[in-house]
């Protein structure tokens, strides 16, 4: 593997902060570049979902619709309301796109091949990650519009809680590979990759990636026929581009982020004689697989309410997911076999599952649960006479 | 901010201990989620719906009025305006009132053409319900394209029959425009076929889903008495349990020569409305096919009408069952070749009256399919 342009610690041109700015110019470019292409493929696979050929204009098959659409937001009148707070307003959209780039800043796409090889490095993704809800809640309230503020808050909201499941899944993982390093996770995956060993963790993840991603069905923040966009609504041209940019670029992150931590990234078990390029070609292979199913689920369900999506949260994901945490633990002191770990994270799995799905067909209580709201409504109205 | 009334402001920051405001959104009328040009203001608290105030008239023509002043056949193209996913039963009403006030006489042909017609117009209406409904529910426009596959098809048979897609003033006093064409038994078999295809594929895609059961079952739940006491009519009333409907109850046209069931719901609640409205699909399907075994020869016309129709005296209320619920007109005719007056009791507008107390205490994304199981039209509405 010696040869390669980009090894890590081997600064170009040997000053480490030109260094520096080479490769966040690169991975800034290619990312753009992806992100177009992604708008592109998410328009072709919904179109052919839903029995249409989507965009076939611009370009053969419409391959140039992205740049074109680019080219349109770019040249756009770039409106803010009057009633907006001008600075919070006006530095959301960067306060959310930086974050997303952090991260891809640790991500590895082949062996040894990406912008820096941290130690933390899942540490890393998750704390930048983290930053992320400060430009939408700043979108949100700095629009001064009511309908952006209801999609801040909502975001606000959905977003912290779905973190705690997405880390603890992830540190159940870290457990069993015994290293935060995002190289040698992939690297102890070539014979076997984790979703095999950590099944529960892997759904509990995606779950609450779709979640962070406000994607369907937990796109509650940016419900179109609810609030109409959320937290962006007042946003036109560059700026709004810009979110569109750090949605489909965090999605392509987290896509990356999930393939090299539960199928492997670049490794596969027979060897690694191909080369950095195959490597390269499966961990975009993993991650498209990824983003497939991402879409999919898109077009496929409808939406949950913000109740039931919170709910889902703090009653099933959190609970089960430190009990995955103290089972691991209880696995690795205890040096049980990892083939009994595996079998008891596949029951998991499917008790998980199978319970969302019998609550389904059961029927609901919202009935229960709305009333029990208005019961609540009613006496703190009840309080509020009682105290004046 | 300054969302806020300067005055909440002012409470929120100089008031005792921590004062939290109710906060009004103003939805509509341009809106994706209000099918059309209504608007309603919700006052929340929070996530909660506190108080709603509907806004209609936006799509206010005049259609009462105006149909005093042209004659009976030009009057004829504002009514199939009222309810514009499903014309046909409109201009269905609107012609048994004139021919009630006029006693005109219908061949039976033109009332077996006139049940076919208005049965496909229900069949659309309801597919553009169950495809709008399934986007407000938030399945990404998925179930409306596969709503609108079928549309187009029974559209493009209209088209073929009466040479209009949407208003084809094809309905007429004392019959209907023209007779079939040749091969329109075929062809309206094959578009059931493709209709049974996509009730089928909506319903796989919509009613057997976790997340859709757990969205809509149990919400705003109404029993018959309230029903009945609110005025609530077709699907939105045979949800609550209450087989009500004026093809039985009433029998007009033909259909009591017709054999079909009454779907009906349990608990009157959000998942009850979109089930019956799926269950009546079929029915209706089964009643077209019926009259295309039944249909008999002959003219389509009376052919005794006068060029320039008059009515003496006459009043009358018919009603029919309109896609979203009793469609009635009332006419008064007094002389001369125009109605003194003519009146719609538009289904629509009563259902939709029940919206503010469906919607009080629900969150505001179930205030959104709330709205969207109502299934309102809002040419219907406004008149």
């Amino acid at each position: 593997m010696t040869g390669l342009p980009f090894l890590f610690g081997d600064p170009f041109f040997g000053i480490s902060w030109l260094d520096a700015i080479i490769r966040i110019l690169i991975v800034v470019g290619v990312m753009t570049l992806i992100v177009v292409y992604l708008t592109y493929g998410e328009r072709k696979v919904v179109a052919r979902f839903q029995q249409r050929l989507g965009p076939m204009k611009t370009g053969p098959y419409g391959l140039l619709q992205g740049f074109a659409d680019a080219f349109k937001l770019i040249t756009k009148e770039d409106i803010r309301p009057r009633n907006a707070d001008r600075w919070v307003f006006e530095f959301a959209p960067y306060a959310t796109f930086i974050p997303v780039f952090l991260v891809l800043v640790t991500l590895p796409f082949a062996e040894n091949w990406g912008v820096r090889n941290l130690t933390l490095g899942v540490f890393f993704v998750f704390s930048v990650l983290g930053l992320n809800i400060v430009g939408v809640m700043m979108a949100g309230l700095g629009s001064g519009n009511k309908y952006a503020l209801l999609g801040g808050v909502r975001a606000a909201a959905q977003m912290i809680s779905y973190e705690i499941p997405l880390v603890i899944s992830l540190l159940a993982v870290a457990m069993v590979a015994g290293t935060l390093n995002l190289n040698e996770m992939a690297r102890l995956q070539d014979g076997r990759p984790f979703v095999l060993v950590q099944p529960l963790a892997f759904v509990i993840f995606f779950t609450a990636m779709l979640s962070e991603l406000h994607r369907a069905p937990f796109d509650i923040p940016v419900a179109e026929s609810e609030i109409v966009g959320g937290y962006f609504v007042e946003y036109s041209g560059i700026r709004w581009s810009m979110f569109q940019l750090s949605e489909y670029a965090s999605l392509w992150g987290f896509s990356v982020f999930g393939s090299v931590i539960f199928f492997g990234g670049w490794a596969w078990p027979y060897g690694d004689e191909l080369g950095w390029g195959f490597q390269l070609f499966l961990t975009m292979l993993k991650s498209f697989i990824f983003i497939l199913a991402v879409f999919w689920v898109r077009i496929t369900l409808p939406r949950l309410r913000i109740d039931q999506l919170m709910n889902f949260c703090w009653k099933v994901l959190i609970e089960v997911s430190f009990l995955l945490l103290l089972v691991n633990g209880f696995f690795l002191y205890y040096e049980w076999p990892q083939e009994i770990l595996a079998i008891v994270n596949w029951l998991g799995a499917a008790a998980l599952l199978a319970a969302v799905f019998y609550r389904g067909r059961r029927g609901s209580r919202a009935a229960q649960l709305v009333g029990t709201y208005r019961q609540a409504a009613q006496a703190a109205q009840a309080a509020k006479v009682e105290a004046s | 901010m300054s969302i806020w009334p300067e005055e909440h402001v002012a409470t929120a920051h100089h008031g005792e201990g921590f004062d939290t405001v109710d906060m009004t959104i103003n939805v509509g009328p341009q809106h994706p989620a209000t099918h059309g040009v209504f608007r309603m203001v919700l006052t929340v608290d929070g996530e909660m719906v506190v108080d709603c105030e509907p806004y209609i008239g936006y799509l206010h023509r005049g259609l009462e009025k105006l149909s005093e002043a042209n004659d009976y056949r030009q009057a004829m193209g504002y009514w199939d305006r009222t309810d514009y996913l499903a014309g046909l039963v409109c201009e269905q009403a609107y012609c048994m009132a004139v021919e009630k006030m006029g006693n005109i006489e219908v061949p039976e042909r033109a009332e077996y053409i006139r049940v076919i017609m208005s049965e496909l117009s229900r069949i659309n209406s309801h597919f553009m319900f169950l495809g709008a409904f399934g986007a407000d529910v938030g399945s990404f426009g998925t179930s409306f394209i596969y709503a609108w596959r079928e549309r187009e098809r029974i559209y493009d048979l209209l088209e073929e029959v009466a040479g209009d897609r949407m208003f084809p003033t094809y309905v007429r006093p004392g019959g209907v425009a023209m007779d079939l064409p040749e091969n329109f038994e075929a062809r309206c078999r094959w578009v059931l076929s493709s209709v049974y295809q996509g009730l089928e594929d909506l319903d796989g895609l919509l009613t057997g889903n976790e997340i859709f059961v757990e969205r809509c079952s149990g919400l705003s739940p109404v029993s018959p008495e309230t029903a009945i006491k609110w005025g609530l009519t077709g699907p939105m009333i045979r949800a609550t349990g209450l087989p009500w409907d004026i093809r039985k109850a009433e029998p007009y046209s033909i259909y009591d020569r017709i054999k079909f069931e009454i779907p009906t719901g349990k608990q009157g609640d959000v998942l009850d409305r979109f089930i019956v409205r799926l269950a009546e699909m079929y029915q209706s399907a089964k009643i077209i096919e019926q009259c295309l075994d039944q249909i008999p020869g002959g003219l389509v016309l009376n052919p005794k009408l006068p060029r320039n129709l008059r009515i003496d005296n006459g009043e009358c209320y018919v009603r029919v069952e309109g896609t979203k619920g009793e469609y009635g007109v009332y006419g008064l005719a007094r002389g001369g070749n125009k109605a003194y007056r003519m009146k719609l009791r538009s289904p629509s507008f009563c259902n939709l009256s029940a919206l503010r107390e469906m919607v009080v205490g629900n969150y505001v994304a179930d205030a959104i399919i709330i709205l969207g199981s109502l299934d309102i039209v809002l040419g219907e509405v406004d008149k």
